[in-house]
C-alpha cells in the first residue's frame, strides 16, 4: 500500500530495525530479515553483499529469469480456484484400484495440527514420540486387519506396494525362481510399476488367466513351476470382483516354494477373508480411500508380511522400546535395512513415504470403530449389488457381467460403452468404459445418492 | 531459550496410552448383516471403539508430544525444513481439485493446466527442457531419472553396468542406483571436500551410465569444477544426474541444466514448502534435458494443438509408470502455490536469505567448521559424541542438526536453519549449539530431560521388536 507507513519492527535492544520488512513486496515473504538485519549479518559473516557468499564460479551463473511474476496470498488463492474450477462437476463411479469414502471433519482438523503436519521423520524420537505412536497404531491396525505380524509405515500407493513386495520375493527367496505372475485383468499402470520395479532383478512380470473375474485356478496349477518366485493375486480384484479361490491359490504358490502375495484394500479387509488364514505371504494395496479424498490418484500403500521377512521389510518400521524413566516409548527401529545406513544394499530406495496420509488413514479407521468398518465393507458388497440390480433391470444393460459376489464396483455390459460414457459424462456422471462393450461402475457412500439418477440417465441413454 | 515439551503421563510404565488400551471391541462378522456367504469372510476383527471426543484428545495429545516447524527452529540438514504456508493448505483442500485419476482428460481441464504450469515452473527454474511430476518422493524422482538414463543408453545400444556416486553422498542415491540394477560405484571426495577430478577420471569409463551428484554437495560446497565434472562424465558417454536435495541454495543463481546436468530430480517438499508431514508425503518430479525428454514416464501434460486445453500424452519411448496415478497431486498443487506466491523475486530470496542465515549462524558457533565456503548448510564438528550433543539440543527447544554425516567430519553436525529465520532466533540457536558445548559430559549423556520422552533405548528396540501392540500383549504375557 503506497504511502502507508509501517511500524518498525523491533523487540529488544540489538534487533531494533530502522526499516520495514521489505521482503513483502521484493523478496520471500517467507524471510523475514529487515535490511538492517540483512546488514548485520553480512557484517558478521564478513561480507559486504549477499553474492559474496555464493561460491559458484561465473561460467555457471544464472543471469536470466524464470518469468515467474510474483503475487499476493489472495490472488494464487482466486486463480487457483479459477483454473480447478475449469474440472467438470461429475458424480463419479469411478473405482478401478482408487476409491472415495467419507473422511470425518475431526479427521482433517486434527491432522491438519502443525505439530503433525510440519514435522520430519522421526529421527529424534524424544520429541516425536507423537507421530511415533500414531504410526505404531497405524502398523497395529493393519496387523489385526492382515492377521500378519508385521507392517509398515507406509508404501507410496498400492502399485509401488506390489513393487517393493516383488523386489522382497527377489531377494528373500532361496530358489532360483524368476517369475512374477500376476492377474492378465491387473490394472496396466499396476503392471508397469512392477516391471519398473524388478528391472534391476533377474525377474520377469508375466499374467495369468482368469475366468469370470476371477483367477482361472486350473490354468495357473499348470502354469505353476519352481521358475514362480511370488503369485500375486487381488481381492477384490480390478473388475471388483470377490475372489473365492484365496485359500487355493496360497496352497498353489506355496506347493512350488513362490511366495503369495495379496493385493487388496483397507476396506475390504474388514470383511473379507483374513489374509493370514489364506496363506498370504505379503499384503499389499490401498489405505488412502480412508483418509484421503479422491486427489487424483494420491494415495497410501499398505504393506505387512511374515515374521520371516522382517529384515527385508521395505521403509520405516516403528518399534517400542523404554526410556530411561523404564516407561514405554517408541522408535523408528530396523534401521540397518534403510537406504540411509545400509545404502546399495538396502532393501529399498524409500525414504520420504507417506506417513502423513497413514496417520489420516488411522484416524479413519479409529473412527469408525470394528463396526463401523464393518459395516462400510457390508455396505460395500450390498451397495453394489443394489446398483447392479437396477441397472440389470433395463433392457439392453446387464450387470453384473460376472458371476460372483462383488466389492463396491461391477462390470456391466451395454451395446455400446464408449458411446454411453460420454453420454453419461455429458449427462454428468463418470464410469469407466472397459471396451466397446463393457462399462465399470462403483459405488460407495459417497455417491450412493445419486445411484438413482445414474440409473435413470442410464435407462434413457441404453 | 528453553522449552518443555508437553508430556502426558498414564502411569510408572507409560506415557498416553495406545488406542487399544482405552478401549477394543471385537465384532464377529456373522452377528453383522453381511451379504456375502461365511466362507468368503472373516470370523471376526477386533479394533478401538473410541468416540469422537476421546479421539481427539488422543490425537490431539499425541501432537502435543510432537515437534514440527511452527514450534520452533528446525536445521536439520540436508531436509529443507522451512515454513510450510497455511493457504497452500486450503488451496489442496479445495474440493474441485479432488477428482479421480481415471476420470476423461475433458472433464479435468482444471486439474491438467495446474499440471502443466509446474511442469513449466520447474523446468525453468532448473533448466531442463522437460519434466514429469510423477515420482512421489526424492527417492522416487532418483530411481525415475536412473531408468531414464537406462532406457537413454539401452536405445543407443549402449549397455551400461554403473553408476557412480560420490562417498558423502545421499543414501537414496546408492539405493536407487541398486534398484535400477545398477552397480554402484562409490567415488571418495578430495581433501577439500569436493570431487577429485582425477579419482573422478579414474573411476568413469565405458562402463558408466550416470554420475549422480547433488550440487552444493552435502557438506554445503559448491562443486566449483562442475564444468569439468560434465566433460568427464559426458566424455565417456555418461549423463549427469543432479540430486536436488539442496536446490533451495541456488534457486535464481544456477541452474543444474546450466551446469551440465541432464536429468535432475526436485524435492518439493524441501525447496517448496510443501510439508513433510512427518515422514511424507513429498514429490519428486523429474527434469530432464531434450535428448531424454522420450523416455519419461507416461503420461505426461501439454497443451493440445488447437490450443484450447490440456491433454495427456505418453512419451514415444516411455519407461512406463512409476506410480499408480499421477504421483502425489495435493503435494503438487502446493509447491505450485507457493512458486506461484514467490515468482522470481521471492524465489532468489529465499535461496539468498537460506546461504545468509547459514553463514551466520555459522559465524556464531565455537564449533569447528572444517570446509567451506559453504551455501544453504554446513557441517560442524563436535568435540563429544554428536548424538549426544543433539540429544542435549532438544533441551532448548531446537530440533538438532543431522548427526554423523556426511562421515567426511568427525562428529558431525550438519546444520541447515534456511531462509525462514530470523537473526533474533539463529542467535537462540547458536547459544544452544554453544550451551551444550559448554556442558559437562553427564549432563550431555542423561539428556534429553525436557522431551515428551527420555532417552529411548533404540538398541533394544531392535533386539526385541515390538510393531505392534498385539506384540506388546504377548511380550507381557511371555514376562
Amino acid at each position: 500500500m503506497p504511502g502507508r507507513e509501517i511500524l518498525p519492527y523491533w523487540s529488544v535492544d540489538g534487533y531494533r530495525s530502522t526499516h520495514t520488512m521489505t521482503n513483502h513486496d521484493t523478496g520471500s515473504p517467507f524471510a523475514p530479515h529487515t535490511p538492517d538485519e540483512t546488514a548485520a549479518m553480512l557484517a558478521a559473516v564478513g561480507v559486504d553483499s549477499e553474492e559474496e557468499l555464493f561460491d559458484i564460479p561465473d561460467e555457471v551463473l544464472f543471469d536470466g529469469e524464470f518469468g515467474i511474476a510474483q503475487r499476493s496470498e489472495q490472488s494464487v488463492i482466486d486463480e487457483t480456484k479459477a483454473v480447478l474450477g475449469e474440472n467438470s462437476d461429475l458424480a463419479e463411479f469411478l473405482g478401478r484400484g482408487h476409491y472415495d469414502h467419507y473422511v470425518p471433519s475431526w479427521v482433517d482438523h486434527v491432522a491438519d495440527r502443525s505439530e503433525f503436519l510440519t514435522s520430519y521423520t522421526q529421527y529424534q524420537p524424544e520429541i516425536a514420540q507423537g507421530f511415533l505412536q500414531a504410526l505404531f497404531e497405524y502398523q497395529s491396525m493393519l496387523v489385526e486387519l492382515t492377521g500378519l505380524p508385521v507392517a509398515n509405515c507406509s508404501m507410496y500407493d498400492a502399485a509401488t506396494a506390489l513393487g517393493e513386495a516383488a523386489t522382497l520375493a527377489s531377494r528373500a527367496r532361496a530358489t532360483t525362481g524368476e517369475t512374477v505372475l500376476v492377474p492378465e485383468l491387473l490394472d496396466a499402470g499396476r503392471r508397469e510399476v512392477v516391471e519398473n520395479y524388478v528391472a534391476g532383478t533377474d525377474m520377469r512380470v508375466e499374467s495369468y488367466p482368469m475366468a469370470d473375474g476371477n483367477a482361472d485356478v486350473t490354468a495357473l496349477e499348470r502354469r505353476m513351476d519352481d521358475d514362480v518366485a511370488l503369485l500375486y493375486a487381488e481381492t477384490p480384484t480390478v473388475r471388483g470382483t470377490i475372489e473365492e479361490q484365496l485359500t487355493e491359490l496360497g496352497r498353489l504358490a506355496h506347493a512350488t516354494d513362490a511366495l503369495f502375495c495379496l493385493g487388496t484394500d483397507v476396506v475390504a479387509l474388514a470383511l473379507l477373508e483374513e489374509p493370514a488364514s489364506v496363506g498370504a505371504d505379503v499384503v499389499v494395496g490401498g489405505a488412502g480411500s480412508l483418509g484421503l479424498s479422491t486427489s487424483y490418484g494420491m494415495g497410501l500403500g499398505l504393506f505387512a508380511c511374515r515374521e520371516r521377512f522382517l529384515r527385508q521389510v521395505p521403509g520405516r518400521l516403528v518399534g517400542a522400546s523404554e526410556d530411561t524413566t523404564d516407561r514405554r516409548a517408541y522408535t523408528l527401529t530396523l534401521q540397518t535395512r534403510e537406504q540411509h545406513i545400509r545404502r546399495e544394499r538396502a532393501t529399498s530406495n524409500i525414504c520420504t513415504n507417506q506417513a502423513w496420509v497413514a496417520l489420516r488413514a488411522a484416524m479413519c479407521i479409529a473412527s469408525l470403530g470394528p463396526d463401523g468398518l464393518v459395516e462400510l465393507a457390508n455396505d460395500c458388497v450390498k451397495g453394489a449389488q443394489e446398483l447392479a440390480g437396477k441397472l440389470d433391470a433395463i433392457d439392453g444393460v446387464s450387470a453384473p457381467v460376472h458371476d460372483r459376489h462383488h466389492f463396491r464396483e461391477f462390470v456391466v455390459r451395454v451395446r455400446a460403452a464408449p458411446e454411453m460414457r460420454t453420454k453419461l459424462e455429458e449427462r454428468g456422471f463418470a464410469v469407466h468404459a472397459v471396451d466397446d462393450h463393457l462399462l465399470q461402475v462403483c459405488t460407495t457412500e459417497t455417491n450412493a445418492d445419486e445411484r438413482d439418477r445414474l440409473v435413470a440417465a442410464m435407462e434413457e441413454l441404453a | 531459550m528453553r522449552y518443555d515439551q508437553a508430556r502426558w503421563t498414564e502411569d510408572e510404565d507409560r506415557y498416553e496410552p495406545l488406542l487399544a488400551e482405552k478401549r477394543s471391541t471385537e465384532v464377529a462378522i456373522d452377528s453383522t448383516d453381511s451379504a456375502l456367504p461365511a466362507d468368503l469372510t472373516r470370523e471376526s476383527l477386533t479394533l478401538p471403539e473410541l468416540s469422537e471426543p476421546e479421539l481427539s484428545r488422543h490425537y490431539t495429545r499425541l501432537s502435543e508430544m510432537n515437534y514440527g516447524i511452527e514450534n520452533g527452529p528446525f536445521p536439520l540438514g540436508s531436509c529443507t525444513m522451512k515454513y510450510n504456508p497455511s493457504f497452500t493448505e486450503d488451496i489442496a483442500a479445495l474440493p474441485t481439485g479432488s477428482v479421480h485419476p481415471d476420470r476423461s482428460e475433458e472433464s479435468v481441464q482444471g486439474t491438467l493446466e495446474l499440471l502443466y504450469r509446474l511442469q513449466d515452473y520447474l523446468g525453468r527454474i532448473g533448466g531442463m527442457d522437460a519434466v514429469t511430476l510423477q515420482p512421489p518422493a526424492g527417492a522416487a524422482g532418483e530411481f525415475t531419472g536412473i531408468l531414464v538414463a537406462k532406457a537413454y543408453h539401452e536405445t543407443n545400444g549402449n549397455d551400461r553396468t554403473e553408476v557412480v556416486v560420490p562417498d558423502s553422498a545421499h543414501g537414496t542415491n546408492f539405493a536407487s542406483a541398486a534398484l535400477a540394477g545398477y552397480d554402484v560405484v562409490s567415488l571418495p571426495g578430495g581433501d577439500d571436500g569436493r570431487v577429485d577430478l582425477d579419482a573422478l577420471t579414474a573411476a568413469v569409463g565405458e562402463d558408466t551410465a550416470a554420475l549422480m551428484l547433488t550440487n552444493p554437495n552435502t557438506l554445503g560446497l559448491f562443486e566449483r569444477d562442475i564444468t569439468e565434472i560434465a566433460d568427464i562424465v559426458h566424455d565417456a558417454g555418461g549423463l549427469l544426474y543432479y540430486d536436488g536435495a539442496n536446490l533451495n541454495a541456488l534457486l535464481g543463481r544456477a541452474r543444474p541444466g546450466d551446469m551440465g546436468f541432464d536429468v535432475m530430480h526436485y524435492n518439493v517438499h524441501k525447496t517448496f514448502a510443501t510439508p513433510h508431514g512427518g515422514g511424507g508425503p513429498g514429490a519428486g518430479p523429474v527434469g530432464v534435458v531434450e535428448e531424454l525428454a522420450e523416455f519419461l514416464p507416461e503420461p505426461r501434460v501439454r497443451p493440445t494443438e488447437d490450443g484450447d486445453g490440456f491433454e495427456l500424452f505418453s512419451p514415444e519411448r516411455s519407461i512406463g509408470r512409476v506410480h499408480g496415478y499421477h504421483g502425489n497431486w495435493l503435494v503438487l498443487l502446493k509447491a505450485y502455490a507457493y512458486i506461484a506466491r514467490l515468482g522470481d523475486a521471492g524465489l532468489t530470496d529465499a535461496s539468498a536469505k537460506a546461504v545468509l542465515n547459514a553463514n551466520y549462524l555459522a559465524s556464531q558457533i565455537e564449533y569447528d567448521i572444517p570446509f567451506g565456503p559453504f551455501h544453504h548448510e554446513f557441517v560442524a564438528s563436535a568435540t563429544s559424541d554428536a548424538a549426544d550433543v543433539a540429544k542435549r539440543m532438544l533441551d532448548y527447544g531446537v530440533h538438532p542438526p543431522t548427526t554423523k554425516w556426511p562421515e567426511t567430519v568427525d562428529q558431525a553436525l550438519m546444520a541447515e536453519p534456511t531462509e525462514i529465520e530470523t537473526r533474533r532466533t539463529l542467535d537462540a540457536l547458536a547459544e544452544a549449539f554453544n550451551a551444550v558445548a559448554a556442558e559437562d559430559e553427564s549432563t550431555i549423556e542423561t539428556a534429553p530431560q525436557r522431551t515428551a520422552a527420555r532417552r529411548i533405548d533404540q538398541a533394544d528396540a531392535a533386539r526385541n521388536p515390538r510393531l505392534s501392540w498385539q506384540a506388546l500383549a504377548e511380550n507381557a504375557d511371555e514376562q
